[in-house]
């Protein structure tokens, strides 16, 4: 359950009820495709042209490059599975790639916090722990808010790069394992994992650096990111994310949808599909 | 040693609304014009094709590297400020056409009431309205003065809009009629319409349709695509200064356009600014470009800190409320737009689809359209329901109560996710004597020059008119037919969030150089030829999206430079003392 599965499984793994939600689409559905269809069949002639993740080769490019000892990337599994869970509307964190997903995430600029400010003196103080414990409520605001990550913010006050928090998060996930129930934080039964991210999540858990909320935040921000961002960064495999929020992914033109009342399900495009080449 | 260039007429900080239109009109006037640009060199083919969320929305692609210098941030003026570190936190928008590209396109001219706020309240409630501590003034210019600038401004951008029946008056139409309504926006107004109110669909800078504006640059019609927001258009069809301003300077061949230029000082001798000094963040290198007239025409922030850091001006004391530099600081952070969220079950809207300026809006709760002898605040705001078009990852609205992960949250968020409409109060934003920037203490850029340092809180005042605007949004879902409403809550306090770029004020226009650092052509009072535009030019903040008071600002400014090189001088006379707190 808490280990990822290899890719090939995933392609099996389609169940008959997304292929027929997904195959049934309404007639609205082709209308933006058929703004597009022009490209798409361009693409389609050309032989072996990768023009989804669902073709050949595309499994090669999951593998770690951030977390080097697998059994941290295999806790990172398992965590993100239980914020994101495999239900009866599709899958959940693992199936979709989201541990894939922030593996490369970490190993990028993102990680690095390369765009950050990094200048110290680093002030640990009482505010800044006050802040991140109730910061729930800062993400509905401000005029950009219907684009804003729907995970708390924080007062980043730290010298550790996110790269470092996730690798000391995962490691105290561990730990807490160890210390509140003497096994591995893997081989726990899923309400156990649950009580113990619950733990990080108040900001109850013993972290390095930081406090336990701040690597909790990132953690959820991620798996979520990693559930809906465009496959091409590794999560949302086959675009099922998409598929079980129906949304389309990125689509040139709603001009001829955007005044009808019905609600219309439109077949996922990804963004290798839109640029097309 | 700095290597000196070529002198020129005239040298504009940044290339955004501000310095872009200014830009624009002095190099068709045929002045040789240099502008600075502290981002890099794009167009819009840059924006072709690139719709992705994770990269522009959640990574804020678009927006200044943090990395080589931020803002610091505090509540109190006792407080420590720390650096606002991450991009999650602090937005700016960068490179060419600064963040005037990845804006909504949500146009609203500010009300008469605005611009004589300080004079308007006190003849109608009487001096006792105005709390001690609040530090609104008038703007030195009037609405109707205002009104041919947002006239030109809007036909420059080709907003699309039909007119608020509650505005002031206007001497034209929009240039382009409203975009098409979709089934949640018609909702919006016919339900508040029923309320007895008066919607209209908010103005926007996406195109309902193609449209060549007066300088001749064409612009497409909007596809609601819905990558609008946080993105630069795909189509041409959202207007920004590198669809309009930016090739309309250039053309003139009378502009120079020079990216990865940062300025760090205007320099300036016996009162006069001589030109500015900059670096070219690629190589290093430091230039000087000698200018007769110098325009700080970027970021709020950046025209706050390069004056301070030029020490030009008197910088604002809190302790003994005087000084210009820094003074009035404000903007709408996270005590504004707030309201209700409904939830609705048995309607399902295409909210993937969209536009960053779709949606309707009324001005019932506006300004002074209400009377405020009964509510304690002053000032009001737009209440709107916007349709920006949802992305996958930041779509996860669930009802309060439900969990923010785990099974219970996937259920719901996936089962809303084309359920919820929001509806909220964009608020005014009123000046307070504690509230102003300055030089950080402590923490530097990458030059070893010190960060702007932001002291910001919450009054009272700020907290009953959220309130105030939760609840009247709240008694619109109802009417909306949402089954399930989630109301806002009011913060305590600041949360040291600078979302969304509505951040202004410090160095503010007035008729009184006592209390203002800019007369009303965005003249400094204290040098003549040095010319100060944007959103630091606002005494207190509308109760709208401010985008076209800075259009409406700089082609006040781009007049003013131009009355300056031909006569010289002070253009504005001096106002005696305006009575302030």
């Amino acid at each position: 359950m808490t280990e990822p599965k290899p890719h090939e499984d995933t392609q099996k793994g389609i169940s008959r009820r997304n292929f027929m939600k997904n195959t049934g689409l309404v007639a609205g559905g082709l209308v933006g495709g058929s703004l597009f269809g022009g490209l798409l069949t361009n693409q389609l002639q050309k032989p072996g042209a990768p023009i989804n993740s669902e073709t050949e080769g595309s499994h090669l490019l999951e593998a770690r490059t951030f977390f080097s000892n697998s059994e941290d990337f295999l806790i990172l599994s398992a965590a993100t599975e239980r914020l994101f869970p495999t239900d009866d509307l599709g899958p959940g964190a693992i199936e979709l790639g989201v541990p894939y997903f922030i593996d490369r995430q970490l190993a990028g600029e993102w990680g690095m916090n390369a765009k950050e400010y990094m200048k110290g003196p680093f002030l640990q103080i009482g505010a800044v722990d006050a802040y991140e414990s109730q910061a729930d409520s800062t993400q509905d605001q401000g005029p950009n808010a219907e684009t804003q990550v729907p995970t708390p913010a924080f007062r980043y006050q730290t010298p550790m790069t996110r790269g470092d928090i996730f690798l000391e998060g995962v490691q105290a996930l561990e730990q807490t394992a160890q210390e509140k129930f003497e096994t591995n934080f893997r081989k726990l039964e899923p309400q156990q994992q649950d009580e113990i991210l619950q733990m990080f999540d108040d900001g109850k858990a013993k972290m390095n650096g930081v406090a336990s909320t701040t690597f909790f935040n990132l953690l959820l921000q991620t798996t979520i990111e990693g559930a809906y961002a465009d496959p091409v960064y590794g999560g949302n495999r086959n675009m099922e994310g998409w598929r079980m929020k129906e949304f389309p992914g990125p689509r040139m033109s709603y001009t001829a949808d955007i005044e009808k009342e019905d609600f219309i399900v439109m077949k996922p495009e990804s963004l290798r599909n839109y640029q097309g080449h | 040693m700095a290597k000196k260039l070529k002198k020129v007429d005239v040298v504009v900080v940044g290339s955004g609304w501000a310095g872009g239109v200014v830009s624009a009109e002095l190099a068709k006037a045929g002045y040789q014009v240099v502008t600075l640009e502290r981002g890099k060199k794009q167009d819009r083919q840059d924006y072709v094709g690139v719709k992705d969320e994770l990269r522009y929305t959640d990574r804020y692609e678009m927006m200044q590297n943090l990395s080589p210098e931020t803002i610091t941030s505090r509540v109190k003026i006792e407080d420590t400020a720390l650096p606002v570190r991450t991009r999650a936190e602090m937005m700016a928008g960068t490179d060419l056409g600064g963040g005037s590209v990845h804006w909504a396109g949500a146009t609203y001219r500010w009300r008469a009431i605005d611009f004589e706020l300080r004079s308007k309240t006190i003849e109608r409630y009487g001096k006792e309205k105005i709390p001690e501590g609040m530090t609104i003034q008038d703007w030195g210019i009037t609405y109707d003065e205002m009104e041919p600038y947002y006239d030109k401004w809007e036909k420059t951008a080709g907003i699309s809009g039909e007119p608020d029946p509650l505005g002031d008056k206007r001497s034209s139409d929009y240039p382009n009629p409203p975009m098409l309504a979709s089934p949640a926006v018609k909702l919006f107004k016919e339900t508040t319409e029923r309320m007895g109110y008066h919607p209209f669909q908010v103005a926007a800078g996406n195109l309902s349709r193609a449209y060549t504006n007066p300088d001749g640059e064409k612009l497409n019609a909007c596809m609601f695509c819905s990558y609008c927001t946080m993105y630069g258009c795909d189509f041409t069809a959202k207007s920004d200064p590198l669809a309009t301003v930016i090739p309309t300077a250039r053309k003139t061949g009378n502009c120079e356009i020079r990216t990865n230029s940062l300025v760090r000082r205007v320099l300036h001798k016996d009162g006069k600014a001589t030109g500015v000094m900059f670096t070219d963040t690629r190589t290093g290198i430091e230039y000087e470009q000698p200018a007769d007239v110098v325009v700080l025409g970027a970021f709020s922030f950046t025209n706050n800190r390069l004056l301070m850091l030029s020490k030009i001006g008197t910088q604002y004391d809190p302790t003994t409320r005087k000084g210009t530099i820094g003074r009035n600081f404000n903007g709408q952070f996270n005590i504004t737009f707030l309201g209700a969220r409904g939830y609705f079950e048995k309607k399902k809207f295409n909210l993937y689809m969209g536009a960053g300026a779709l949606g309707g809006t009324m001005s019932d709760f506006a300004g002074d359209n209400f009377d405020h002898s009964n509510v304690d605040f002053i000032n009001g705001g737009g209440i709107e329901m916007r349709q920006y078009g949802d992305g996958a990852i930041s779509t996860n609205h669930v009802p309060s109560g439900t969990p923010k992960w785990g099974p219970e949250f996937k259920k719901n968020s996936i089962h809303y996710a084309n359920r919820s409409l929001v509806a909220w109060y964009t608020p005014a934003v009123m000046s307070w004597w504690h509230n102003y920037v300055d030089l950080d203490p402590t923490y530097k850029d990458e030059y070893g020059d010190p960060l702007l340092r932001i002291t910001n809180r919450y009054t009272d005042h700020d907290r009953n008119m959220a309130k105030f605007g939760i609840e009247k949004c709240s008694e619109i879902m109802k009417e909306m037919g949402a089954d399930i409403i989630d109301e806002d809550e009011v913060p305590e306090e600041f949360d040291h969030i600078y979302s969304g770029g509505h951040y202004a004020g410090g160095i503010i226009m007035g008729a009184d150089p006592e209390t203002s650092a800019v007369n009303n052509y965005l003249q400094m009072w204290e040098m003549d030829n040095l010319f100060v535009v944007g959103g630091s030019a606002f005494p207190q903040f509308g109760g709208h999206h401010p985008t076209s008071t800075i259009g409406a600002l700089a082609y006040r400014a781009a007049e003013g430079v131009e009355k300056y090189l031909n006569n010289g001088g002070q253009l504005a006379e001096a106002k005696q003392k305006t009575l302030n707190a």
